[in-house]
């Protein structure tokens, strides 16, 4: 497995280790509950290392990233972050991903950690088939590192070892500063649903920044917070996962990615999905809350009148909610909230109830 | 660190305890060095009174926020009786693993069945290696 520069610092504080998309990461270092509240409460530190990093730059930087992406980038401003997802001909999944402009014609996307390298040469064969020559694509995962510092109380926290005010940066837009005494891309964004920032630095610097943060956010309540907890938050705030909700065999229409997904322009599978939507959908992913006990996982198969109907991609019992949610592929038919669907969990299915996404909100200040 | 394994039960490589209550019925759940490698304990499955199980076949479920982990019947019997306070307060079994957080007692087949499981100093011993 790969090991991030923070492998030995989650070992040294009783980081449980696991095995994530090859990666050896920490699932939670006290317990997942814990890191959750922290983060929605005070602040959650996560090490997000492990995920990609791709540069694309040059005079037709922009004209290679509007043909691979679905979202229309035309309009996006020098410092401003990009939800949007990369997909075959077909339209299905290669990846969601994050696009920042830094200068009018470089890019950082940043990938999932389990998809770089794939989305690496998907890239550089959509350049080369597309005789692009003006733009170099090239993977910067292993020189970049990745903090998160996600929650209520971390600005606060951050300010104190960053040079740039971060008070006027507006969410999804992200600044050159620096963090110590270190060059860093700082953002406004993040995983958890929560107000919070994503920290780029040199990976060999990363350590000395999350030590950092550790010691002075401890006073704050600050917690180091693993992957257990990074899915649980991601979950309550209804932002999927690729490889739970999202592969190749999904389109970003029948998910929650239909408003990144720009028809009128073209782009890799453009024609397929204009296909698809015409054709209409049959399937759609939905959020639900189980209404009888138990806890929906991934995998669990939903059912209606005796026949299975879909499948759960991912649930969990939320910390915060205190109740069992999750995400499903139903047909559209059944995918309007109040709809009555059961999950089959071991041996018995229990009744649970389609809900509007996200479950949870944070209250704006 | 795990509180001490008390002395008057028995225990399973699958991490559950037994104490046999003297009249042919043993009381059950997990260990509390079990319910530490599960951490925050979320939903507790109980089965239903006068389900029949083997030795060491599946009798409950215990649920973190992350895992999904299979109870086993310490002996063979029937369910007399379930811990119902669980299914509002599965914290319980972190709280008290050896006490509140009791989860079954059955009626044993047969009483000699316990004596393939090992006392509190075997299933200690184990835990040891295990770490190793």
């Amino acid at each position: 497995m790969k090991k991030t520069p923070l492998y030995d610092r989650h070992l040294a504080i009783g980081g449980k280790i696991i095995d994530f998309g090859g990666w050896a990461m920490p699932v939670q270092y006290t317990n997942v509950i814990e890191e959750h509240q922290a983060t929605r409460m005070k602040a959650g530190l996560f090490d997000i290392c492990h995920m990609g990093e791709i540069e694309v730059k040059g005079p037709q930087a922009f004209d290679l990233l509007q043909w691979v992406l679905s979202r229309n980038i035309e309009g996006q401003a020098v410092g401003q972050i990009k939800l949007g997802v990369i997909t075959d001909e077909q339209g299905g999944i290669i990846d969601d991903l994050t696009v920042y402009k830094l200068d009018h014609d470089r890019y950082m996307i940043v990938t999932n950690a389990g998809t770089k390298d794939k989305d690496f040469s998907w890239i550089t064969k959509q350049k080369e088939a597309k005789g692009f020559s003006d733009v170099q694509v090239t993977d910067i995962s292993d020189q970049t590192g990745k903090l998160d510092i996600q929650g209520p109380l971390s600005q606060r926290i951050l300010q104190n070892i960053t040079a740039g005010d971060l008070a006027p940066l507006r969410y999804y837009h992200a600044m050159n500063t620096r963090v110590m005494d270190f060059q860093a891309l700082v953002s406004r964004s993040g995983y958890t649903g929560e107000d919070g920032f994503e920290v780029y630095a040199e990976s060999r610097k990363i350590g000395e920044i999350w030590d950092t943060l550790i010691q002075i956010g401890a006073v704050s309540g600050l917690k180091p917070a693993g992957l257990g907890a990074r899915d649980t938050l991601r979950l309550e705030a209804g932002m999927m996962l690729y490889g739970n909700e999202m592969d190749e065999t999904i389109t970003p229409l029948e998910v929650v990615y239909g408003w990144v997904t720009n028809l009128e322009k073209d782009f890799v599978g453009s024609a397929a999905l204009r296909r698809l939507k015409e054709k209409g959908l049959t399937r759609k992913l939905v959020g639900f809350e189980m209404e009888e006990r138990g806890i929906a996982r991934h995998g669990y198969k939903v059912f209606t009148a005796g026949r299975e109907i879909g499948e759960v991609t991912s649930g969990t019992f939320t910390p915060t909610l205190q109740r069992a949610v999750g995400l499903a592929f139903v047909p559209i038919s059944y995918s309007e909230p109040g709809t009555e669907i059961f999950i089959q969990i071991r041996d018995h299915l229990a009744k649970a109830r389609v809900v509007g996404l996200p479950f949870y909100k944070r209250e704006k200040q | 660190m795990s509180k001490p394994n008390p002395a008057d039960r028995k225990y399973t490589k699958e991490h559950e305890w037994a104490k046999n209550n003297g009249d042919g019925t043993i009381t059950m759940g997990i260990t509390d060095h079990a319910q530490e490698l599960l951490t925050d304990i979320v939903f507790v499955e109980l089965p239903a009174i006068g389900k029949k199980v083997k030795q060491m076949e599946q009798l409950a479920v215990v649920e973190s926020v992350k895992s999904v982990s299979d109870v086993y019947a310490p002996a063979s019997g029937e369910v007399l009786e379930v811990n119902k306070v669980l299914e509002d307060h599965p914290e319980l079994v972190n709280q008290d693993a050896f006490g509140e957080g009791w989860m079954v007692k059955l009626k044993m087949d047969n009483p000699a069945e316990l004596n393939n499981l090992m006392d509190a100093a075997g299933y200690a011993e184990m835990i040891k290696e295990e770490k190793h």
